[in-house]
């Protein structure tokens, strides 16, 4: 049997959930593994969430938000951009490979991008071992 | 579990059932999360239909559900008519969640069991979410009946006019020193051919009298806070270096100013206006305007010749900028657009060849009131031109600038087809890709130009060039075009070009939209709520959009839009109050350390330190819901209503999961 990641997507509602939306509205086919969750804004996803979601078992986990400049709260986004990277070390230093988790910005316009950054995630997360695994 | 959980899931006719197995998610609902307090598990054509929406109101009485979960199509769409539901059953409507099972699901996912797994997966996120969802109570704000128009084209003034006489107080706002728009521009107007400033001028004249109305013109928004209902507007009046209160309008100031400008607004860069003006002489308000990096007096020290000669001592060198704020319920924007710039297509030659003009340079020729007295004329200001070429699309309809349709350049260079024909009679070429006429009277007034005897070309052009390569063509410029009708390569020569230059997204367009917080399209037009049956709002409760500033658009169609912008803002006011989302974020006292960083964090400066207790406090009117500073606090002291961790972290439970037990089964 191949192997299915299981990926989890933090998305903010205002930008990246749309986007996600109009992939849909616009028929655009992607992989089924990424299960989104909406959020108000990139800036409520702690750390400590995405390593709960990687406690659960998750093989990727990704933040998406609005563009730098565009974000719906003004600057929420500029937390993310801060966190998420240094969170991607923290990841390293435990023995997660970091590209595990991924930052995105997707626009509500960004249907096209949606889909070619799910797609490539997807691809990325499959090339790895399941995740359970590397952590026996 | 104590919950008695309800799932609905909907086959959006056959939008989602035609790829999920809607009665196979209901039925595993049922079965597999029943200890997660599912009693109720159905599937239905439309549950956004009223026969829907009453199953779930009966099961909520009948059943007693506590928490209802519907899966169906985006939240964004439908999240309010099933929390409406669930409140009219009498149940808390953030005991509610949906989840996305058509744009994120049945759209996107090419394979049938696959995406019937996703939607399983997706239900169960759902329902270990709503277990742990809280009831909120919504805030209810009273509405500022006061709007705020901004953009004084017809469709600014069109929705500025329609609140006025409804009783509300417009305040609108114009950057340029007259209301009017490109409007106020143009000559004729397709397809009755009446004159544009008989049809706008009265429409000005209205708003700028009107005493509901205040307007600001030579003004900008400079900052935009609260949210529906209650926004704080602070807008920057520029100094206009005029006293209104003494001014008459006479226009001495302009006769006698020795500064002439080229001006690159009104006139599109073909004539000349003074360095104090009026845009027009109809211009509302009908106060002039002193051009500071112009004028004589600010650049040398010398002249003031403006107010040696006002009668009325209405110039004042020292005037400043005002600062003005206004509280407003509502906004409208109706920025509109701007012309693509014809140079980005070097083979077309605009800027380099003389007697290539764009189309507002040959509206403004063509307009009595313009700098050639309505004479049509080469660059040089008196041939007449015996042929004239129109290129459409230029711009639009063309991956390398913008790919969408201009919408109005076909029947704008039918219009112009006819007034070359009518004011010279010379030989007309329209060069299209396709003719588009979709309005009403437009593709009868196609035929008055084809009975009128317009040559129309079918192809792009591909360049406009003054070099001569065959006999006939010297002094001329040679429009070199594939007509794709006869398949055959063609150099045709004219005396002058018109390019039909696409429309396209204010240059500032995606500044304003985060000053007014809405999106853009990729294009940097706004977007609307929703494309059909939500034109004119945005997803910013509050904030609406008319005219071209959402998409290039026709005369009727932005008047349509800003009466339609009214109309909405109109039913706001008239509810008194309205609600707002309770999602808002709290301190937990008890273990905040009152380390600050979440104060530091929040976009608003909604947390403020509270001195005596040593601990952050949220004020809960300013919360915009967020939840940056719940990303920050360390000590998880602060909670988001609505999006608690504990609700995310079920939610992701849920997922993970029902994504496991997939795995299982096919290993076993």
């Amino acid at each position: 049997m191949m192997y299915q990641p299981k990926i989890i997507g933090f998305l903010c509602n205002w930008c990246s959930y749309r986007g996600a939306d109009t992939a849909g509205m616009a028929r655009m086919k992607y992989p089924p593994n990424v299960k989104i969750i909406r959020v108000p804004c990139s800036g409520r996803i702690s750390p400590e969430l995405v390593l709960r979601t990687f406690r659960e078992g998750a093989d990727g986990v990704m933040v998406l938000g609005c563009h730098i400049g565009d974000c719906h709260y003004s600057t929420g986004n500029h937390r993310t951009a801060k966190r998420m990277p240094v969170l991607k070390k923290l990841l390293e230093y435990s023995g997660i490979e970091p590209e595990r988790l991924h930052i995105n910005w997707v626009s509500a316009a960004e249907g096209e991008k949606f889909t070619v950054v799910i797609k490539e995630f997807t691809e990325k997360i499959s090339a790895l071992p399941p995740f359970v695994e590397t952590m026996k | 579990m104590s919950e008695k959980i309800g799932v609905y899931v909907c086959h959006c006719g056959s939008n989602i059932a035609g790829t999920v197995d809607v009665e196979g998610v209901a039925n595993w609902a049922a079965k597999e999360l029943a200890e997660r307090g599912v009693v109720v598990a159905r599937d239905y054509k439309f549950m956004c239909s009223s026969l829907g929406q009453e199953l779930i109101e009966k099961d909520i009485k009948e059943h007693g559900l506590t928490r209802v979960v519907v899966a169906a199509c985006s939240p964004h769409l439908h999240e309010p008519t099933f929390r409406g539901a669930c409140a009219r059953a009498g149940l808390n409507p953030y005991l509610f969640e949906m989840t996305n099972i058509r744009e994120q699901d049945s759209w996107v996912t090419a394979d049938k069991q696959e995406a019937t797994k996703k939607a399983k997966s997706l239900v169960a996120a759902a329902v270990w979410r709503v277990a742990h969802q809280q009831p909120l109570e919504s805030l209810f704000v009273p509405i500022d009946p006061n709007v705020l128009v901004v953009g004084g084209g017809i469709t600014g003034i069109q929705a500025s006019l329609e609140i006025a006489n409804a009783g509300h107080h417009v305040y609108l706002v114009e950057r340029e020193p007259s209301i009017g728009g490109h409007m106020a521009q143009f000559d004729k107007t397709f397809p009755t051919l009446d004159c544009s400033a008989c049809i706008l001028t009265p429409k000005m004249f209205d708003a700028g009298n009107h005493k509901n109305i205040t307007l600001f013109t030579w003004s900008e928004v400079e900052k935009v806070e609260g949210y529906i209902g209650n926004f704080t507007v602070t807008i920057r009046k520029k100094a206009r270096y005029i006293d209104e209160e003494n001014c008459t309008g006479c226009g001495v100031c302009e006769e006698k100013c020795p500064k002439k400008v080229i001006d690159t607004v009104f006139e599109a860069g073909l004539g000349y206006r003074k360095a104090v003006y009026r845009p027009f002489p109809q211009a509302v308000p009908k106060y002039p305007v002193i051009d500071r990096p112009n004028c004589i007096f600010f650049q040398r020290g010398t002249c003031k010749a403006c107010e040696k000669f006002c009668p009325t001592g209405a110039i004042k060198f020292d005037q400043q900028d005002e600062i003005i704020t206004v509280k407003v319920g509502n906004i409208i924007l109706a920025t509109g657009y701007d012309l693509f710039d014809a140079r980005k297509i070097p083979n077309y030659g605009y800027g380099r060849l003389p007697n290539v003009f764009t189309s507002l340079e040959f509206e403004r020729m063509t307009n009595a009131a313009g700098p050639t007295g309505g004479k049509v004329v080469l660059r040089d200001g008196v041939t007449q031109p015996k042929s004239v070429a129109i290129v459409h699309c230029v711009g639009s309809r063309d991956k390398n600038y913008h790919k969408y349709c201009s919408s109005i350049c076909c029947m704008q260079s039918l219009k112009f087809a006819h007034l070359v024909h009518e004011k010279t009679g010379a030989e007309v070429y329209n060069f299209y890709i396709d003719i588009r006429t979709p309005a009403k009277g437009y593709e009868e007034f196609y035929q008055r130009l084809l009975d009128e005897g317009t040559h129309f070309v079918r192809g792009k052009v591909a360049e406009i060039t003054n070099s001569v390569r065959i006999p006939g063509e010297e002094g001329k410029l040679v429009v070199q075009v594939e007509d794709t009708l006869i398949g055959k390569q063609r150099r045709i020569p004219v005396d002058m070009v018109i390019l039909s230059a696409a429309l396209e997204a204010r240059a500032d367009a995606k500044e304003v939209a985060q000053k007014f917080g809405i999106s853009c399209s990729a294009d940097d037009w706004f977007i609307e709520r929703h494309p059909k049956l939500d034109p004119v709002a945005t997803m910013t409760d509050g904030v609406f959009i008319a005219g071209a500033c959402q998409g290039p658009k026709d005369i009727p169609a932005s008047v349509a839009q800003g009466a339609a912008a009214a109309a909405r803002v109109l039913s706001i006011i008239g509810q008194g109050e309205i609600e707002i989302e309770a999602a808002t974020a709290m301190v937990d006292e008890t273990t905040c350390v009152g380390c600050k960083q979440c104060i530091a964090s929040c976009p608003y400066q909604a947390i403020i330190y509270l001195e005596d207790k040593g601990k952050a406090y949220v004020q809960e009117a300013l919360c915009k819901g967020c939840g940056t500073c719940v990303g920050t606090c360390l000590p998880k002291s602060i909670t988001l209503k609505h999006f608690t961790d504990d609700q995310i972290v079920s939610e992701m439970i849920g997922a993970m999961q029902a994504m496991k037990s997939f795995e299982t089964m096919e290993v076993s």
